[in-house]
């Protein structure tokens, strides 16, 4: 405790401090040399691959994956070709880029996930180079070829490669190469001796670093930082330049001194630092250079590897695994000697409490009137949290806990969470689990995350304890997720029975919320348990997603029936096209027949696409009545006349299977009538085809085709009502009153002679009304009075009739004042006809 | 007497807060696609987008230049494509042809569809099987609701009447479903819920489980129930000419999505004026639910009361004037000119409706409603449709003649098809199936019964799915027990009784007094009974698929009488038409509380009966 400073070394304003984070646990030979090495950030897991270069089948390289405090996490002898490049995705995912382009995934237990490929060019000209990168999209990948050409897929979950630009006057591999992420693109930077381009998807621009000092011939190295805003390169002079990625601005220059070539060279900035920072490694040292002149430098004993972080740099050897940081700001101003800030008083004030001294009082008094004492709790919780022991850690939380005492209304949440993530980072840092995560680096990734990566790696207790202690809420589902995980890892287990499984599962999901079953079901039939997978289905509440897995696993017509159960038509609508294409015809017929809904679906889904379906369908449930109504419905559409009749002919067979004879009737009627009124426009070159009987006869009757009329009313039983309305209509239009006068006389009007009254007053002739109103029926003759407008004759009428409404109608009509004897006369009738 | 507010009515939510959001995602969907674009629209979501989201709007995302969907080739030179459109089949292959089109011609453009108010599976296979799939990008618009008015909310999905009762394609559920989460998620939950028919059924299992799925939320309820009610309960309603003067208005003029066309011979000028017709429309509001033979009266006695209100002009001084001027005349002027669009209006209803013919069709309609003289009435239909008077107008009588007299005698139905068959044409034979399979135009028969046919089915089948054939079954061939129903709800008055349409008595006077909605009837006895018990016989006769539950997590009991708790929400699945409103704001009236009616779309008598028939497609 009294020596938290003795790590660490000024560098122009800031202090730098390493820290040892674990004492590797692997055991191995040779260290790290000779092997592939790769570390996922935020405390990953660690792959080595030895021996990469062997070829011979006798001498496999083995691959082997660590924790960060080197447990070993899986090993097995690599089989498949020669790798280049080993790389973490930000799931914990291995990948093994080899030579031929192709990308192996593992996960972080060495199971095998899934390949990919990287293109045809890439695998012609082979891999030279390959960087691994993640941008704001997920995991990146890419590739230099032997063609010199660079391959980029930016994220490996949605691959969508993009070949970039050839860089003009490339000769051999460039000096050194990036992946940068600007304007929501992932660009390559490169340095081709002292030139500089930028590589984006249509063009390469040569690019010049502002004040890069002139001595350099050569860009050796480059490298981004964590939040791809800052780039160093170094020169072979041994210059390191820092700046922003757009290469806009200078942030600094610094002469190393070493002019070789570094092994490797990594950000190492912490985010809000005022100081921009570099690490650079050579065999057996390291650099950290910054704003100033100075430098700090590291002796290394062991060949390492630099794991840059969001907020300082790993550093992992053979043997050790340690921390370089800039002190963050909190633990500077508590610990820094002599300091006099409000932390390191209260933390002095602390300690003489606990010494039961008075100078604490001293201390506190001094505090509390600059009235620093909440700044002074704030820095102390702040740099706990910075803080790797526990000890240091208590220390100052006692005296923030301390210093709160003397503080009225301070908000405890900052120290009670504090509290909280310490106990959860202490405990996920521990040697057994390794992840060395910093606070910062815990808050960037959230609980969710670690809770991912604690499953990712089965430590299903851990997670599941530390959900409850951290009472994440159930709308996240962080507690769902590990249950699932665990659900998914279980159903693997081959040794246990379908029920025995089935039964822990839902017994330890059961009141979980959110919990896709579905998935789970997945799982277990992708290990082949297809029965414990319908087992599972069976407890998922949505058929949304019961139903794919289903289709999946062959179980089409429970699929169906449940996707009808759901009352979802889409959701049908899916299982029936997969079906369809899934089934011969005759199999998928029949499934439809037995599910109606389906049935109607599908049949709206072919009357647009697929007409002829709809007739194969009608055929087979000997549908005739509908095979009819189809067909009558396809003669509208044919505009061919002889196609349109055979059209009918056959509706009017599938009508006479249907039994119906009326629809067949009536569909050979029309055909009469089409053949009929093709006759007729041939030969009078009236536009007769397509209209109904009605407006035949209207048109032939109005272009004076009295004997054609006669005709149709004869052969299509026209009912003699519907005729005389016809002719009396068109003839009273033509204003043929003549022929009107003969019509009338000619039988019997069967609809009476009312309407001839009406219709030759319509057209304004009173006359001709008039001579039709003595043949009308008694009892419409009051109403064939009025419309002549004779109210004597209405009156006279409507008084012999005795009918009271009658004489009231009259009454209504008549006007005071030319009417009066009129008048007189019907009140009176009316007053006898309401005594009778 | 006119139906507007009283005196504690309780307040309506602000429905106009649906609209903004609808607006907010339709703009965030237009930003997707950056960069100038043309947009398709699908013709009959122009008016309903024109209430969200006006040109204006468009433009300023980035909208080029508007063009409806046609179903032709298109010219655009843009190189971005955007369709906003119903999720159909047909749209979609269009623009499969159109993509490909570009393809051959070798014209690179980008594509996006937007459906609206849901994607639908069918729709992505036209794309994948028209090999398109990965040109053209896809969004969905979830503008579920519209609010026409203050109290009408519709989907503006006329088909679904069609495609759900007639084609038994259930699609639309979710949608009704989705529509009410939506409700239910802005507004608070319901305390009850009931509902008749299978179509409700499903649209309130559907509902319920979105409900599940999202999270709780313990609201105080905006509306205390909600009924929902499948059209097909009640087709005699819909079939009935309409005389209340909103619904004379929609059947004379026909109102799209709230707004009216009033032609040449009712401005008395040679435009055509377009109108909005709302409650923000003083006049409309206070006559749109009256008889319409008040109406005239109504409007006459507003002129004098506007020209006193003019009139109050003489004898001012400058500064009375001044203050008239600025503050009432340009009320007083807005009024006139709608007042004197609606008496043009009334007028040429007048002509149109007080003729002979319009009281004899009248006078039948009752006479089959009473289910008297129906010899006279089946004279009268076959003289109308000799006559040619009106496809549309016969064919109703038809159903109606169907529906009361539960089925036509064999001889009177093959007659009066064949002469309706001649008078129209062959193409008839398929609009007669379809009306037939709805159950609206049936012959009487004696010979195979349902129960018989589905045995026969059932055997076919599994135990499982036996349950839901046999509701197919049931709602496919319904049997109008309308005389029977309408003897037990005392749907039709006492004839002889006068009937002053000035006072109404009951909902009845939305049909002249001569018959009450058998929907509206429904609620009323319903709430009443909070449930169905004691309406058993009614239920048995309507096929059953009632059902009632006590809504949601929320405690429902031992709730104070807030204004909510008097507001019911009715659902009508397949349209509702304006004489049902017009009833449920007078039931609402009577017993204090108030109707907010959502429905799949507005519709009548022709609405209805134009989407059974088949010779469009």
């Amino acid at each position: 405790m009294a020596f938290v400073t003795a790590n660490w070394n000024p560098l122009g304003e800031a202090f730098y401090r390493k820290i040892e984070l674990y004492e590797m646990g692997w055991n191995l030979k040779d260290g790290l040399r000779e092997c592939l090495v790769a570390a996922a950030p935020y405390g990953g897991p660690i792959s080595l691959l030895k021996g990469h270069n062997r070829r011979s089948p006798s001498a496999r390289p083995q691959l082997e994956i660590y924790s960060s405090s080197g447990l070993p996490l899986a090993s097995f002898p690599w089989k498949s070709g020669v790798v280049k490049q080993l790389g973490w995705t930000v799931s914990d995912d291995l990948l093994c880029v080899q030579e031929d382009g192709t990308v192996l995934v593992y996960d972080l237990l060495g199971g095998f996930k899934r390949h990919f490929s990287m293109g045809n060019e890439v695998s012609q000209s082979q891999v030279l180079e390959t960087k691994i990168f993640h941008s704001p999209y997920g995991t990146g990948v890419a590739i230099l070829t032997g063609a010199l050409r660079f391959t980029l897929a930016t994220n490996i979950d949605d691959i969508k490669l993009r070949r970039l630009p050839e860089v003009p006057g490339l000769q051999g591999a460039p000096s050194c190469w990036a992946v940068l992420t600007q304007d929501r693109q992932s660009k390559v930077l490169l340095a081709n001796g002292s030139h500089l381009f930028i590589l984006d998807n249509t063009a390469c621009t040569p690019v010049t670093p502002p004040g890069l000092s002139p001595q350099a011939s050569s860009i050796v190295h480059m490298c981004d930082s964590f939040s791809y805003k800052y780039l160093a390169l170094l020169t072979d002079s041994g210059h390191v330049w820092m700046g922003t990625s757009n290469l806009k601005e200078k942030l600094s220059e610094v002469d190393t001194k070493i002019k070789t070539p570094p092994k490797q060279m990594a950000w190492c900035r912490r985010p809000k630092s005022q100081q921009p920072s570099a690490v650079v490694m050579w065999d057996g040292l390291l650099i950290v250079v910054g704003e100033c002149k100075e430098t700090i430098q590291y002796h290394l004993d062991d060949d390492s590897i630099l794991v840059p972080e969001l907020d300082g740099v790993r550093i992992i050897s053979g043997t050790h695994h340690e921390l370089l940081q800039e002190v963050p700001g909190a633990c500077e101003e508590i610990f820094k000697i002599a300091s006099m800030a409000p932390g390191a008083l209260l933390l002095e004030a602390h300690k003489e409490y606990e010494k039961e001294s008075q100078k604490a009082d001293e201390y506190l008094r001094e505090i509390k009137e600059q009235s620093l004492l909440s700044e002074a709790v704030r820095q102390c919780v702040e740099a706990a949290g910075h803080e790797h022991e526990p000890e240091t850690q208590k220390t100052l939380l006692r005296a923030a806990s301390f210093g709160k005492c003397f503080l009225s209304n301070f908000p405890p949440e900052q120290f009670v969470s504090m509290c909280r993530d310490l106990r959860v980072l202490n405990a996920v840092r521990d040697y057994t689990v390794g992840i060395p995560l910093t606070h910062t680096q815990f808050k960037q990734m959230t609980v969710q995350v670690l809770i991912d990566r604690l499953v990712y790696r089965k430590l299903y207790p851990l997670a599941i304890e530390i959900c409850r202690y951290l009472k994440t809420p159930e709308y996240q589902g962080v507690m769902s997720r590990v249950l699932k995980h665990w659900a998914c890892y279980k159903v693997q287990q081959k040794e246990e029975s379908d029920e025995v499984i089935a039964k822990a599962v839902s017994v330890k999901l059961a009141d979980a919320a959110g919990i896709s079953y579905s998935e789970i079901a997945t799982k277990a039939y992708e290990s082949g348990r297809t029965e414990l997978a319908i087992k599972l289905l069976e407890f998922e509440p949505r058929s949304g997603e019961q139903v794919p897995l289903l289709l999946k696993i062959k179980k089409s017509p429970l699929a169906l029936s449940k996707a009808i159960e759901s009352g979802d038509t889409d959701l049908v609508y899916t299982v029936v096209m997969y079906l369809k294409n899934e089934l011969n015809r005759g199999d998928f017929f029949m499934m439809l027949r037995n599910q109606p809904v389906a049935l109607s679906l599908y049949k709206q889904f072919c009357k647009h696409q697929e007409q002829d379906t709809l007739k194969d369908l009608f055929n087979q449930d000997d549908d005739h009545e509908e095979l009819g109504n189809l067909y009558v419905k396809a003669s509208y559409k044919e505009q061919r006349l002889e196609a349109r009749i055979a059209l009918l002919q056959s509706a009017v067979d599938e009508y006479y299977k249907a039994k119906n004879e009326f629809s067949a009737k009536t569909t050979e009627d029309e055909m009469r009538l089409l053949r009929f009124q093709r006759e007729l426009e041939e030969k009078k070159g009236e536009l007769l085809v397509g209209f109904s009987l009605h407006d035949t006869m209207t048109t032939l009757l109005s272009v004076g085709l009295h004997k054609q009329a006669e005709q149709l009313y004869k052969d299509f039983r026209v009912p003699d009502k519907r005729f005389w309305w016809l002719k009396l209509k068109s003839l009273a239009e033509k204003e043929d009153w003549e022929e009107l006068e003969k019509f009338g006389k000619s039988k019997k009007s069967p609809i009476g002679y009312l309407p001839f009254v009406e219709v030759c007053i319509k057209h304004h002739n009173k006359y001709e009304a008039k001579k039709y109103v003595s043949k009308v029926t008694p009892e419409q003759k009051v109403k064939a009075h009025l419309a002549v407008g004779d109210m004597e004759g209405a009156a006279e009428a409507a008084i012999e009739r005795r009918n009271e409404s009658e004489i009231s109608t009259v009454l209504s009509r008549c006007s005071a004042t030319t009417d009066h004897l009129l008048m007189e006369r019907l009140n009176r009738a009316k007053a006898t006809a309401v005594k009778k | 007497m006119a139906h507007t507010e009283w005196r504690d009515a309780p307040e309506l939510p602000d429905f106009s807060l649906l609209k903004r959001l609808a607006r907010d995602q339709l703009i965030f969907l237009l930003e997707q696609l950056p960069g100038k674009k043309d947009l398709f629209i699908d013709s009959d979501l122009m008016s309903p987008l024109d209430r969200i989201a006006n040109v204006t709007i468009l433009k300023q995302h980035e909208v080029d230049k508007l063009y409806k969907v046609e179903l032709k080739p298109i010219v655009s030179s843009s190189d971005q494509l955007c369709f906003l459109i119903r999720p159909r089949i047909q749209t979609v292959k269009w623009i499969s042809d159109l993509v490909n089109a570009d393809k051959v011609a070798g014209r690179f453009r980008r594509y996006k569809i937007i459906f609206t108010p849901q994607k639908f599976y069918a729709c992505e296979t036209v794309l994948e099987e028209q090999g398109v799939y990965g040109d053209v990008t896809t969004d969905e618009w979830n503008f579920y609701i519209l609010p026409l008015d203050d109290d009408i909310l519709s989907l503006e999905l006329p088909e679904f009447f069609r495609d759900n009762f007639l084609e038994g394609d259930q699609r639309w559920v979710t949608t009704a479903g989705s529509a009410l989460h939506l409700l239910q998620s802005v507004y608070g939950s319901f305390s009850k819920v009931y509902g008749i028919g299978r179509c409700a059924k499903m649209v309130y299992e559907s509902w319920r489980e979105l409900m599940e799925e999202g999270e709780q939320r313990t609201r105080q309820p905006e509306f205390a129930k909600v009924f929902l009610v499948d059209r097909d309960v009640d087709f005699v309603t819909p079939l009935c000419s309409q005389v209340v003067y909103e619904g004379l208005v929609d059947d004379l003029f026909r109102i799209k999505c709230g707004s009216v066309e009033f032609g040449p011979d009712v401005t008395s000028s040679d435009k055509s004026i377009k109108v909005m017709l709302n409650s923000q429309d003083k006049v409309f509001s206070e006559i749109r639910n009256e008889h319409f033979s008040n109406v005239f009266g109504f409007l006459s006695q507003k002129a004098k009361n506007l020209q006193t209100a003019y009139d109050k002009r003489r004898g001012m001084d400058i500064q009375q004037m001044k203050a008239f001027v600025s503050d009432e005349l340009k009320g007083l002027k807005q009024e006139h000119r709608l007042l004197s669009l609606h008496i043009g209006a009334s007028e040429s209803m007048m002509k149109k409706k007080t003729k002979q013919d319009f009281q004899e069709l009248l006078k039948t309609e009752h006479s089959l409603l009473e289910g008297f003289e129906i010899r006279e009435c089946i004279t009268y239909i076959e003289e109308h449709i000799n006559r040619q008077v009106s496809m549309i107008d016969s064919l109703r009588l038809l159903c109606l003649l169907s529906i009361t007299e539960n089925g036509l005698l064999s001889k009177d139905y093959r007659s009066l098809k064949a002469q309706y068959l001649q008078s129209y044409g062959i193409k008839h034979l398929l609009t007669f199936a379809n009306l037939r399979q709805l159950g609206l135009l049936e012959e009487q028969q004696a010979g195979e019964t349902l129960t018989v046919m589905e045995s026969k089915v059932g055997k076919l089948v599994n135990d499982k799915t036996v349950g839901k054939l046999t509701d197919a079954f049931s709602s496919l061939a319904k049997k109008s027990n309308f005389r029977a129903l309408s003897k037990r709800l005392a749907l039709v008055p006492k004839s002889g009784e006068e009937y002053d349409l000035r006072v109404p008595r009951d909902m009845a006077y939305v049909f002249s007094g001569a018959y009450i909605p058998l929907s509206c009837k429904l609620i009323e006895q319903v709430l009443e009974r909070d449930g169905w018990t004691g309406l058993e016989e009614v239920t048995r006769m309507l096929n059953g698929q009632e059902f009632a539950v006590t809504g949601g997590s929320s405690s429902s009991e031992a709730r104070n009488k807030t204004d909510a708790q008097r507001i019911v929400l009715v659902m009508f699945l397949g349209g509702c038409t304006f004489s049902e409103i017009s009833a449920l704001r007078f039931l609402g009236k009577e017993r204090g509380c108030r109707f907010i009616v959502v429905t799949t779309a507005i519709t009548n008598s022709a609405r209805l009966l134009e989407a059974l028939l088949d010779n469009h497609a």
